[in-house]
Order: structure tokens, then C-alpha cells, then sequence
């Protein structure tokens, strides 16, 4: 290669790159400075579940810390087998949640890429994403001997009923009580409305940035949104998250003028479903760029604002009841299909890639249904890979990179037709 | 004796048989239900028969196209006998909320088995505060409404005060028989007395409470001379695998007690009889031993267990779990932590059905036994 090819394909390559992946990083290092230092400036953490009610927590300061976040840098840096493998000779079976068998090991050795996660003065644990999370807090609060409370979110599997809303909202009331008690502390009411106000606009911008990805070429995909996800999961509720959103959405519609995509030649566009492989996303991102196809939506970023249309902002803690009640997990596999349906056609999908995901049974039990009803109301052709998002053991390469090119050869006859 | 344990065996033996012969001899509807969370009284409230599902034991094919192999043989073989016609018998079935698997196993069932009726009864998860019991409330009233609806029958107060009397006498003489061989194993083995539990949540359950009381007091006058030295206390989620017993018998030990939704979590706490019927029943499912998958405290299931073992003096404890069931697997360390704390050893067997090799596992319940 002469100096000029290497410098083109150097540009070509500056060009893709977000650069408020930067700016993300900072505020994640932040984040987790004042996290683990919390203690020493006198203030609380609390772990909590990433389909939590983490508003109140803003609201009364408190330092809110997500294990699954957490889990996903622990896949990321492909720490996962070795926790898991701690956790398995703790007595936890192999076959059970992956980000549970990681942290559940990690508080005990502060393993991990970031040397483990502050200890926790409370949990707080929405059961609106599984029923893990569930037995995970019980033995973290068994661990760490601090309260635990449980956000019990019905599910609704055709139909959200009144006295669900009773249920949830007295459980706000409840929710706020606990976290008074353990601060010592009355919730601010005015800044509670403020931080339910933040919280709608940060998740409506996140849905704005997600919606840049109608466009041809899409300027981010699936992998660029896993990536800047953590935000609107962590700092939900805060100015920051909507600044940094804001500015990411600016970057992306700047792209969009210019033509940038994400993918160099984007010519089949692909919906994700399930949590990501977190070791392995660089591996399937540049397998996907290399034959042209470009993840341009997924089910698992978009559930971070998939139920706005419950949430009012200013009446925040009235309808955070129904709109964390309604998430995309906490609903029956038939309007989980629906909504793929949507997506396939707001985002004109050519395929569908299934990633059946051993850690996750309320995502996972279902997916031959749904992928099913999209292949027959949507008529495109879907892959399933069969792999963990944690754990690495998992995974089999040769097996999947084979699907996946099996999987474009169909997708190019049918472009051809 | 041995008549009562022929009659409730063939049940056991084929549960689809039995429900059509019911079915076309009684005239009554029969709904079926997949944990013991169902609200069994306002289904007989209903006039309605109600019948747990146990999963299949055929091979399972249809249901491999619906549910990944991660997920437990119950839940699986449930599905399977839902699509091949199975449970056709069924005017309808209820999902009480419990699992992520069944939760998802409702739906499956709803989008794929065209047969009867369906209810999801979504139940609190929590079961430790007020507003969880209001809600427990509503949605039992919730399920009596639809039952309402979908059998065409009203559900009088009345009535729901009968179903508690004859649930109660039930679960008291399923306590009584356990009572009964917990004091003298040898008078039926293990796989019997599971039997018997099995049998009483298929069968017709005012004949069932005829035989319970028939059985009882031939219980009462027999006597046994077979003696175990190593009695055990059973854990788990499910038994589906009676045979199981005859390994630990044969290996020298009695499982005396258990912990188990096919077993005492069933007939555990009578639902009171001097309040609202509805409010009772909801009461009784806050307060009876609670499945992994339901929260009431962070302690009670060890603490529970540990008081179980030492009740009935058992030397160990079995832990008995589905391959792929979560709530229990997770609970495991924690409970065997608490036991290694009393002294009280315990073996965790992971099974699927079918059962492995009868020769593993008789090794290693002989090297259990040995070490009580």
C-alpha cells in the first residue's frame, strides 16, 4: 500500500468514527469516580436493576449503580467466564443468568474490570425485566446485609388492568418511603418533577437518536447504540444524559446530511434482537460490515423509551406506574412481534438476526414465535444465534460465521429476485 | 390399602385418560392449571374440575419448535402435550404467574394450542406487603370473573365456602398421611406417598377426599415393621421422578418429609374459614411456603427448610431439581450454606426427565447415605 492508500483508508475510517464516543467515555469515568468514592463524601448507593425506577433515586441523591451495566463491561473485557466459572464453584448452576453468576462472584473477590462495584446501602429491584433479578438482589442483600426493595411489576401478557396500576403506584409511594428512611431524608417534590421531566426528555431524545437509522445509509447501527445505551440506562433522570444525547443526535444528523453511514456500503439492513454478545461485538460488527449489512435497529436499545407513550412528565410519578409496568419484556411474545413488525417496517429491515440468549429466558422462550410471525406478516428471512452474553463458552465461532454467511448468500439471492 | 394405591397410580400413570373418562362421566367442565398457585377452590367454586399439568412423558418434538433446550423438561412437556392434542380434554387452563418460564409458557400456549379457554392469573411476586395483598385480592377477583364468564357460571360466596371446607380437609388428611409414614416409613414407599399427592391434584376431589379418608385410617391401624435408619427430607421444585425413591430405599434411606409443590407446599396452611372466601385464599397464598420464584422474605425458605429437617429428625436433605429451573437453582448455595451451619448434610441432584442411568445415580446416593 502507497502512503496515500493508507492515509485514504485512515480518513475513510476517521470519517465512521463517532466522536462523542469520547465524551461518552468521560462521563462514564465520572460516573464511576463519584460511584466508588461515594462513600467517603458522605453519600449513598444503590444498586438497582436496569428497568428500575431509578428517578427517585436522582431526586433524593443517590448514587445509583447497575450490576448490569456492570455485567456488560465485564463481557466487554471477556471477564465473564472467570466470574462465571467462581460463581459455578460458589454452587450457582452454569446454566443460570450469566450478569448474575458475574456479579454474584465479583462482590466477593472485586474482580472484574473496574475492580468491582461500590458496596450498595440499599438494592432496588424492578422485577419488570425478569424474574433473576429477583433471586440475584435477595443474595446480594443476603451478602451485603442492607435493605432490599422490590419494584413488583405485573406482567402483561394481553392487557395492562386497572388494579396493576393500583398495585405499581402504591408501591411508588412505598418506594419513596424506603428511600427516605434510608437517607434520613424527605424526597424534594419540586426536584422530583424536575428529574421526571429530565427523564422523559432524555429517553425521548434517546428515541430520536435510535431514529436517525431510518435513514439510507443508516449513520450508527445496533452496535454504535449498545455502546451508547449506558447513558440513558445510568444517568436516566439527569441533564447530562440529555446534553450528551442532544449532542449525539446532532452529530448523527450531521452524518446523515453528509452520507455517512455507519457500514461503508450499507446494502442490507438488519434488526437485532435480544441483549448483545458483549465479548464478541466487535467480531460480529465488522462480520456484518464485511458483507454489506449494516444492524441498523434492535429490540434490546429501544426498550429504554419503548414505553414513553405511558410516561407523562408531568405527571411523573402517576404514570412511571404503567410505563415501567409496560416495557417490552414485561409483555406477551405476540405484541413483542408486533413491535418487531414495526420495526421491520419503520426501519425497512431486509432480515432479522436472532441472538437466543442461554442467559435470558423472559427474552429468549419466544423468539421462535416471534421470529415466525414477522417471517409470515413481514415476509423476510430471519437467522438465529444461539449464543450467551456473557458468557464466552457459549460461543461458537465457526459455527455462527458460517450462518451468517449462509445468511447473506440468501439475503443477496432474494435482493436479486 | 393396596386398592386405594392401584386406583391412584393408574391415574398417575395416565392423567389424559383419566380426565376424559371424568370428563364424559360427570358432565363436568375440566380446567387445568400448572402450579400451585392456581386458585383451585374458585374453579371448584365453579363446578369445575380442576387438573394439574405435569409435563409429558413422551419424547418431546413439537414443543423443540417453540422452546430453545434451555428451557426445564416441565414447561417443555407441557407445551408438547398442548400441541399434539394431549390435553384436548381441557375446557380450559390458567397460568398463575410464577416462573419466567411459565410466563412465557402461557403465552405460547395462548398463540399455539387453539383448545379451551385461557386465564393468566398474574399474581404478585412479592407477597411480604399490604399493597401485595390487595392486589393478591383483586386478582383472585379478577380470575373468579373470568371463570365466570368463560364456564357461564355464577360463583357464589357459598360455594366458595364449600371448595375451601373441601380443599382444607384434603391438604389436612395429605398432611395426616404424611404424618402417618413420616412416623412409620415402611408403610408405603416413597414413591407411593408421592403418588398420592400426584393423584390428588388430577382426580375428582370430593372421591379423592373419600379415599384420603379411607386411607388415613387404614393407615392408623397398620402397623410396620420395616425400619429405616437414614431418614431423609426432600427439596425441590417438581418431582417427576418417583422412581428416584426407590434408588434412596434401596440405598437404605426413607425421604420422611419434603419441600416440594408436588408435595407439602401443596397441603401446607389451611385457607381460614371465618373470613371473605376470597380474601382467605389470597391469604393462604401469602402465607403457605413460598415457591423460589415468589419473594417473602430473604430467609424464611432456609429457615423453613432447617426447621422442617430437624421436625422430622431427618439426617440430610436431597436437593432435587429440574435442570434449567432458576429460582431454585439460585437459591441453592444459600440454602445448603444454612444446613452445612446446622450440621445437616445435603447431596443436589440436577435432573431432567428422563432420569440418567440408574447406575449413577444409586452410586451416589449409596455415597450419601453412607457418610450420614
Amino acid at each position: 500500500m502507497s502512503e496515500n492508500t493508507v492515509d485514504a483508508v485512515k480518513t475513510e475510517k476517521d470519517k465512521r468514527k463517532i466522536k462523542a464516543v469520547k465524551k461518552m467515555k468521560e462521563i462514564m469515568t465520572f460516573y464511576y469516580i463519584d460511584a466508588k468514592t461515594a462513600a467517603e463524601n458522605n453519600k449513598k448507593v444503590a444498586w438497582i436493576t436496569s428497568g428500575g425506577p431509578v428517578e427517585p433515586l436522582i431526586a433524593m441523591d443517590i448514587i445509583p449503580v447497575y450490576p448490569e451495566n456492570h455485567g456488560a463491561m465485564i463481557g466487554a473485557s471477556k471477564m465473564g467466564v472467570d466470574l462465571c466459572e467462581k460463581a459455578e464453584a460458589m454452587g450457582y448452576a452454569g446454566d443460570l443468568c450469566s450478569y448474575a453468576r458475574s456479579d454474584i462472584s465479583c462482590a466477593t473477590v472485586n474482580g472484574g474490570p473496574i475492580g468491582g462495584l461500590p458496596k450498595p446501602d440499599m438494592l432496588i429491584c424492578g422485577n419488570n425485566i425478569c424474574g433473576t433479578v429477583l433471586k440475584w438482589y435477595e443474595i446480594q442483600a443476603r451478602y451485603f446485609n442492607v435493605p432490599l426493595f422490590i419494584f413488583d411489576t405485573p406482567f402483561c401478557h394481553t392487557a395492562f388492568y386497572e388494579e396493576m396500576r393500583r398495585y405499581v403506584r402504591s408501591q411508588v409511594d412505598e418506594y419513596i418511603e424506603f428511600l427516605e428512611i434510608a437517607t434520613g431524608r424527605k424526597l424534594d417534590r419540586g426536584r422530583m418533577e424536575e428529574v421526571g421531566r429530565l427523564s422523559v426528555a432524555g429517553q425521548r431524545m434517546w428515541q430520536a437518536v435510535l431514529d436517525t437509522t431510518v435513514n439510507k445509509p443508516a449513520p450508527m447501527s445496533a452496535f454504535d447504540a449498545f455502546f451508547h445505551l449506558a447513558l440513558i440506562v445510568t444517568l436516566r433522570g439527569t441533564q447530562t444524559a440529555v446534553d450528551y444525547y442532544q449532542e449525539l443526535l446532532d452529530e448523527m444528523n450531521e452524518r446523515v446530511k453528509d452520507g455517512i453511514g455507519a457500514v461503508p456500503k450499507e446494502r442490507y439492513r438488519l434488526l437485532w434482537d435480544n441483549l448483545p454478545i458483549w465479548y464478541r461485538t466487535k467480531w460480529l460488527s465488522d462480520k456484518f460490515a464485511a458483507h454489506d449489512a449494516c444492524l441498523v435497529a434492535d429490540t434490546y436499545t429501544s426498550a429504554w423509551c419503548g414505553s414513553l407513550r405511558y410516561m407523562d412528565e408531568k405527571d411523573f410519578l402517576n404514570s412511571m406506574a404503567e410505563g415501567y409496568t409496560r416495557i417490552y419484556l414485561n409483555i406477551g411474545v405476540d405484541e413483542m412481534a408486533r413491535s418487531v413488525c414495526d420495526m421491520v417496517d419503520k426501519y425497512d429491515v431486509d432480515g432479522l438476526v436472532i441472538h437466543s440468549n442461554r442467559s435470558c429466558k423472559p427474552y429468549s422462550l419466544g423468539q421462535y414465535d416471534i421470529q415466525r410471525l414477522v417471517e409470515e406478516n413481514k415476509g423476510i428471512p430471519s437467522l438465529l444465534i444461539e449464543a450467551d452474553m456473557c458468557d464466552e463458552r457459549m460461543f461458537s465461532e465457526s459455527q455462527i460465521e458460517t450462518r451468517i454467511d449462509a445468511f447473506i448468500e440468501m439475503l443477496k439471492h432474494r435482493s436479486r429476485r | 390399602m393396596q386398592d386405594i394405591f392401584r386406583e391412584m397410580a393408574e391415574i398417575v400413570r395416565d392423567p389424559f385418560d383419566y380426565g376424559w373418562k371424568s370428563k364424559t362421566l360427570s358432565g363436568r367442565k375440566v380446567v387445568g392449571y400448572v402450579c400451585t398457585y392456581a386458585p383451585e377452590e374458585i374453579i371448584l367454586a365453579a363446578g369445575a374440575h380442576p387438573m394439574r399439568l405435569f409435563g409429558t412423558t413422551g419424547s418431546i418434538e413439537r414443543a423443540d419448535g417453540h422452546l430453545q433446550s434451555y428451557c426445564c423438561s416441565l414447561v417443555r412437556g407441557v407445551l408438547e402435550e398442548g400441541l399434539k392434542g394431549g390435553t384436548d380434554f381441557l375446557d380450559g387452563i390458567v397460568f398463575p404467574h410464577t416462573c419466567d418460564s411459565i410466563q412465557r409458557l402461557s403465552d405460547l400456549w395462548r398463540i399455539n394450542v387453539p383448545q379451551g379457554f385461557h386465564v393468566d392469573a398474574v399474581l404478585p411476586v412479592k407477597l411480604d406487603t399490604q399493597s401485595a395483598r390487595q392486589y393478591m385480592i383483586d386478582v383472585l377477583h379478577r380470575f373468579k370473573a373470568d371463570l365466570e364468564r368463560e364456564l357461564d357460571c355464577p360463583i357464589t360466596d357459598e360455594n366458595l365456602s364449600k371448595a375451601i371446607r373441601l380443599m382444607n380437609e384434603i391438604r389436612r388428611l395429605l398432611r395426616l398421611i404424611y404424618e402417618l409414614r413420616s412416623n412409620q416409613p415402611g408403610l408405603m414407599t416413597g414413591e407411593t406417598l408421592y403418588t398420592i399427592v400426584k393423584a390428588t391434584m388430577i382426580m375428582d376431589r370430593i372421591h379423592c377426599r373419600e379415599i384420603l379418608q379411607e386411607l388415613v385410617e387404614k393407615m392408623e391401624a397398620a402397623k410396620s415393621s420395616h425400619t429405616y435408619a437414614k431418614r431423609l427430607l426432600m427439596a425441590g421444585g417438581i418431582c417427576n421422578q418417583p422412581q428416584i425413591h426407590d434408588l434412596i430405599e434401596a440405598a437404605g434411606g426413607a425421604v420422611v418429609w419434603d419441600d416440594f409443590c408436588t408435595g407439602s407446599r401443596y397441603f401446607e396452611t389451611p385457607i381460614a374459614t371465618d373470613k371473605d372466601p376470597i380474601s382467605a385464599i389470597a391469604d393462604r397464598f401469602l402465607k403457605r411456603a413460598v415457591c423460589p420464584a415468589k419473594h417473602a422474605g430473604l430467609r424464611n425458605r432456609a429457615e423453613d427448610l432447617i426447621r422442617i429437617a430437624r421436625e422430622r429428625k431427618a439426617k440430610g436433605v436431597i436437593f432435587l431439581y429440574l435442570k434449567f429451573c432458576d429460582p431454585h437453582a439460585f437459591d441453592y448455595p444459600y440454602l445448603k450454606n444454612a444446613l452445612d451451619q446446622e450440621g445437616i448434610p445435603s447431596l443436589l441432584l440436577e435432573v431432567e426427565d428422563p432420569l440418567p442411568a440408574e447406575g449413577q445415580l444409586q452410586t451416589r446416593f449409596e455415597a450419601f447415605l453412607e457418610m450420614l
